[in-house]
């Protein structure tokens, strides 16, 4: 089977595979039919997650039909089309049956502090991911949800993470009706937090970016305020003095690290590795949050260590709160909220690529070029 | 080191202003439905171990699933082996695993040519894209990497043209 592979930092290619197998009686087999990037493999594509093993396919947002399953999956059958939530949970162990099923305790023996994530390196659970014709899904009878009848195939493939985590970021966020919500970043997942900052009764979105094309996206499909950081001098300056002189009740960081905007962070941060990524967004939300406010953290880090003014946050008496999303226990409403119209996930997708042509797509994605917002990978099998 | 157990019921005023709704750290709807943490679960039947898992030394066992397409090998396995000697809160976990990664990336070509294919690097890093929209800054960014590279080459050449006159002398 046709599937990406990591060949290195910034270097990954389309390759013929081996068909994935049952490995457990509770996998199954899936035929991708959509696949996205997401801005965490961004992470992976640039080395800066430990463990990425040369060979890997990454690839943690998918859709596809069952064509295969375990002798112990009942909950979903062949011919079904599904949505894949990035993570893998056993849907039993005692985080799982909180609903934490980003934090599931069977599904990572490589690290403890994260779940296990589809194509997401060895720290994930070495996994490969859905960036393929096929994929193995291991507790089948867990994560994989059927897809209703009508959905567009478009809009479920973002229901595997892009939505629920947008929609996370806005729910950790504790947003009271009438607040002042700040996100950082316009990517996919900012975007999708403010307009789900929205659904929680914020009285007032703003989002931070540097990519004027993105800013002006976010400012028509959420709708919010939206300004380019490069632009308005200190940001959190910025913000204090838009915020009465408070700051923002609640902040999301929806950039983790890969952040531009702080010297000091992008080296030590990005280009070489003395912390876990550059912290500059999450330095930021901690300073432009008002005391006793929320900081909600959906951007991704590496396991080490990040440059951040604790101090502040312990000062400011902040609660800052994050976590990998739990996709399947926000599924069930963020169906009913594209069924509705609430949400409109699709129109983030600005591009589609054969999955031949992944290395474009990755190069396109990351260096922000036509104007991409959301790439999405076709399989041959789809596209035929 | 030993660990003491305090049995915090018998802590004075203990639990006496919980209030389940007002826990932010714990964004769970559920929580009171959520089992006691002494409760065993039903583990999930294991996947087979027929390939090398290197797992987290903060954890008792092989989780009941895991990915297993690519057990360690090489060099790089090597260095994965010594990662996992170590904890997760140790730099000495992390930092040999990165480098490993490294090494891996060298392997990985070494593989590539043995198997009589020389990466097309070009295409892999997805440079057609950059040519197609981004075509000044990408024609700058590689000139004045090719001026450095030729450059440093230059100039170590000529320090060694140097030496070798100064040991004719």
């Amino acid at each position: 089977m046709l599937a990406m592979e990591y060949r290195g930092p910034k270097r990954v290619r389309a390759v013929q595979k081996p068909m994935p197998e049952i490995k457990h009686p509770e996998d199954a087999i899936v035929r991708v039919t959509r696949s996205c990037i997401c801005g965490s493999d961004l992470h992976l594509y640039n080395g800066n997650v430990p463990d990425t093993r040369v060979g890997s396919t990454f690839g943690h947002e998918f859709v596809g039909e069952v064509v295969e399953i375990g002798p112990d999956v009942t909950n979903v059958k062949v011919g079904d089309n599904v949505i894949v939530p990035f993570n893998v949970s056993c849907g039993r162990c005692y985080f799982c049956k909180q609903g934490m099923f980003g934090n599931c305790h069977q599904a990572n023996a490589m690290a403890t502090a994260v779940g296990g994530i589809f194509g997401y390196s060895h720290t994930a659970g070495g996994f490969d991911g859905g960036q393929a014709e096929y994929a193995r899904v291991p507790y089948a009878n867990v994560g994989p949800t059927v897809i209703p009848p009508g959905m567009d195939l478009d809009d479920a493939v973002l229901l595997t993470d892009v939505v629920p985590t947008g929609y996370q970021a806005a729910e950790m966020a504790g947003i009271q009706k009438g607040d002042t919500v700040l996100v950082f970043g316009a990517g996919p997942v900012g975007i999708m937090a403010a307009r789900c900052a929205w659904l929680f009764g914020a009285g007032r979105v703003i989002v931070l970016d540097q990519e004027d094309y993105r800013l002006e996206f976010v400012r028509n499909y959420a709708p919010c305020e939206a300004y380019n950081f490069r632009e308005i001098g200190d940001p959190v300056l910025f913000i204090k003095k838009n915020t009465d002189w408070l700051g923002a009740d609640c902040v999301i960081d929806a950039v983790g690290a890969e952040a531009a905007g702080n010297v000091l962070q992008t080296i030590t941060g990005r280009k070489t590795l003395l912390q876990a990524g550059s912290a500059t967004a999450l330095h930021w939300a901690i300073n432009a949050v008002k005391k006793g406010g929320v900081v909600s953290i959906v951007g991704v880090y590496g396991p080490t260590d990040n440059l951040v003014p604790i101090g502040n946050a312990m000062n400011k008496g902040l609660t800052i709160r994050g976590n990998q999303t739990s996709v399947k226990r926000l599924l069930p409403r963020l169906i009913d909220h594209v069924q509705s119209g609430r949400l409109n996930p699709k129109a983030l997708i600005t591009h589609r690529l054969p999955m031949e042509e992944v290395a474009d797509g990755y190069r396109m994605f990351a260096a922000k070029l036509d104007n991409c917002i959301k790439p999405i990978l076709m399989p041959p099998t789809v596209t035929k | 080191m030993e660990t003491k157990t305090i049995d915090y019921k018998q802590v004075n005023g203990w639990g006496v202003d919980a209030d389940p709704k007002n826990d932010p750290t714990y964004p769970m709807q559920h929580r009171e439905d959520a089992p006691p943490r002494d409760i065993f679960y039903d583990r999930p039947p294991q996947q087979p171990i027929d390939v090398e898992v290197l797992h987290s030394i903060e954890r008792p066992d092989v989780t009941a699933v895991f990915g297993a397409t690519l057990p360690p090998s090489g060099l790089s396995g090597v260095i994965r082996r010594f990662a996992f000697r170590y904890s997760e809160n140790q730099y000495k976990h992390w930092l040999p695993l990165i480098f490993a990664d490294r090494v891996d990336v060298v392997e990985g070509v070494l593989k590539d040519l043995a198997h009589g294919h020389v990466p097309n690097i070009f295409a892999e890093k997805g440079y057609r894209m950059e040519w197609k929209y981004n075509r000044t800054a990408f024609v700058t960014k590689m000139a004045t990497i090719a001026a450095i590279t030729v450059g440093t080459v230059l100039l170590l050449s000529s320090g060694k043209d140097k030496k070798s006159k100064r040991a004719c002398k």
